[in-house]
């Protein structure tokens, strides 16, 4: 069967840059290692329908979805290493960051 | 239309429903039913053996578990179902955990990706749905699979709640509002607040400046449109592009972000002849999923 990945962007673009957490849910093997080193708590498992199946991704969590722009800026990366993208072994997190 | 007090309400679209005429639920194998309860609109699709058979779509009241019950009644009314008849029933959408008679909920994601793939065929790559409360830009491939999407992290503005908002605020019909904002010869400098409560304090301030409602709702609609264009070109726009969820019948909208991005959207199928209605899309793909995990169901 051919592999296709299910990529989800969470973030924002405005005037100051773009910024955005992205989870691959293919390649996320559900640990949740993630959800715990993020300490602001942004992250959680989600169902995700993939295949007529359920696969519990990492996730931001719905009232985080809104205001990233906050809650990560104490992570903001300034050399790509953020907690939630290092822990994660499969390689399924990545951050986007580029100021404008 | 008018509220109780004769006093018109603006921002009230018309809710409507419809059966397929000339078929019949009685004589097909599989009866499924897909529930997408938004922030503002609630929409329930029948499907006979994967086709369309009825379809409702309402205001999300208060409650979403009662909103949900009450569309998918009035998506059955008169047609001599009843929720006996339905093999299996998904539920979606913003209030999908609330969905009391779904036999399984389903992200809306992977419910609209389904739906456009069911309404315009193999062809479309990118979705931009634009719900009531927020903006999203999916990218699918042949089968309807959901590749990548990408969530709007702002609030309400540039959805159809913020459009509601302005068309009362305006004293525009909803229905109306976007051939309106397309009657002005060029379009003003957009609007700056991407937030639904100061876009409306900044269209207050340009009425009181002088610019006609016309401009006002342009300069609104700009903003909105270069917001979903952004979306868009992050997930990648790829040909074939469409448009669902309820702003997809906003023309002011459309023709915009159409024009932004250089591309145009498929056009909507005929709703009468072919039931196939872009806001119903999650609910369709719902349904469809509906009757794939019945079948899967049946063979273990």
């Amino acid at each position: 069967m051919r592999v296709i990945e299910v990529i989800t962007y969470y973030g924002y673009q405005d005037g100051s840059g773009e910024y955005y957490i992205v989870i691959d849910a293919e390649k996320c093997n559900s640990c949740g290692d993630c959800i715990e080193k993020c300490p602001q708590g942004a992250l959680k498992m989600e169902t995700m329908f993939i295949d007529l199946e359920d696969k519990l991704v990492a996730a931001v969590t719905e009232e985080q979805r809104k205001k990233l722009r906050y809650t990560c800026s104490p992570c903001k990366p300034e050399s790509g290493v953020v907690p939630c993208v290092k822990t994660c072994d499969q390689e399924a997190i990545t951050c986007i960051w580029k100021p404008k | 239309m008018e509220n109780k007090e004769g006093k018109q309400e603006y921002w009230r679209w018309q809710e409507y429903r419809s059966v397929m005429p000339g078929r019949n639920w009685q004589n097909s194998e599989i009866i499924t039913a897909g529930v997408d309860v938004g922030s503002v609109g609630s929409k329930a699709v029948v499907m006979a053996d994967g086709e369309m058979y009825s379809w409702s779509v309402m205001r999300t009241g208060s409650n979403s578990s009662d909103s949900a019950k009450k569309v998918l009644d009035w998506a059955m009314e008169d047609t001599g179902m009843t929720a006996k008849d339905l093999n299996y029933i998904v539920g979606t959408g913003y209030g999908r955990v609330n969905v009391p008679m779904a036999n399984k909920a389903i992200t809306e994601i992977a419910c609209h990706a389904k739906g456009a793939n069911y309404i315009w065929g193999p062809t479309v790559r990118t979705v931009l749905d634009v719900g009531g409360q927020d903006v999203k830009a999916i990218r699918v491939d042949e089968t309807g699979k959901v590749v990548s999407f990408l969530m709007n992290d702002k609030c309400a503005a540039g959805t159809g709640r913020g459009m509601e908002v302005i068309a009362d605020l305006l004293q525009i019909p909803i229905e109306e509002v976007g051939k309106m904002s397309l009657s002005v010869t060029e379009d003003p400098k957009p609007v700056s607040s991407t937030c639904v409560v100061f876009a409306k304090t900044e269209a207050v301030g340009l009425l009181r400046k002088g610019w006609s409602k016309e401009k006002v709702l342009a300069a609104y609609m700009r903003a909105m449109a270069i917001r979903m264009s952004e979306l868009i070109e992050k997930v990648g726009c790829e040909r074939d592009f469409v448009i669902t969820g309820g702003q997809s019948k906003n023309i002011g909208i459309v023709h915009r972000v159409e024009e932004i991005l250089g591309i145009k959207r498929l056009p909507v199928p005929n709703l009468e002849q072919t039931g196939l209605d872009p806001v119903s899309a999650g609910a369709m793909g719902a349904a469809l999923y509906a009757k794939a995990l019945y079948e899967k169901s049946l063979k273990r």
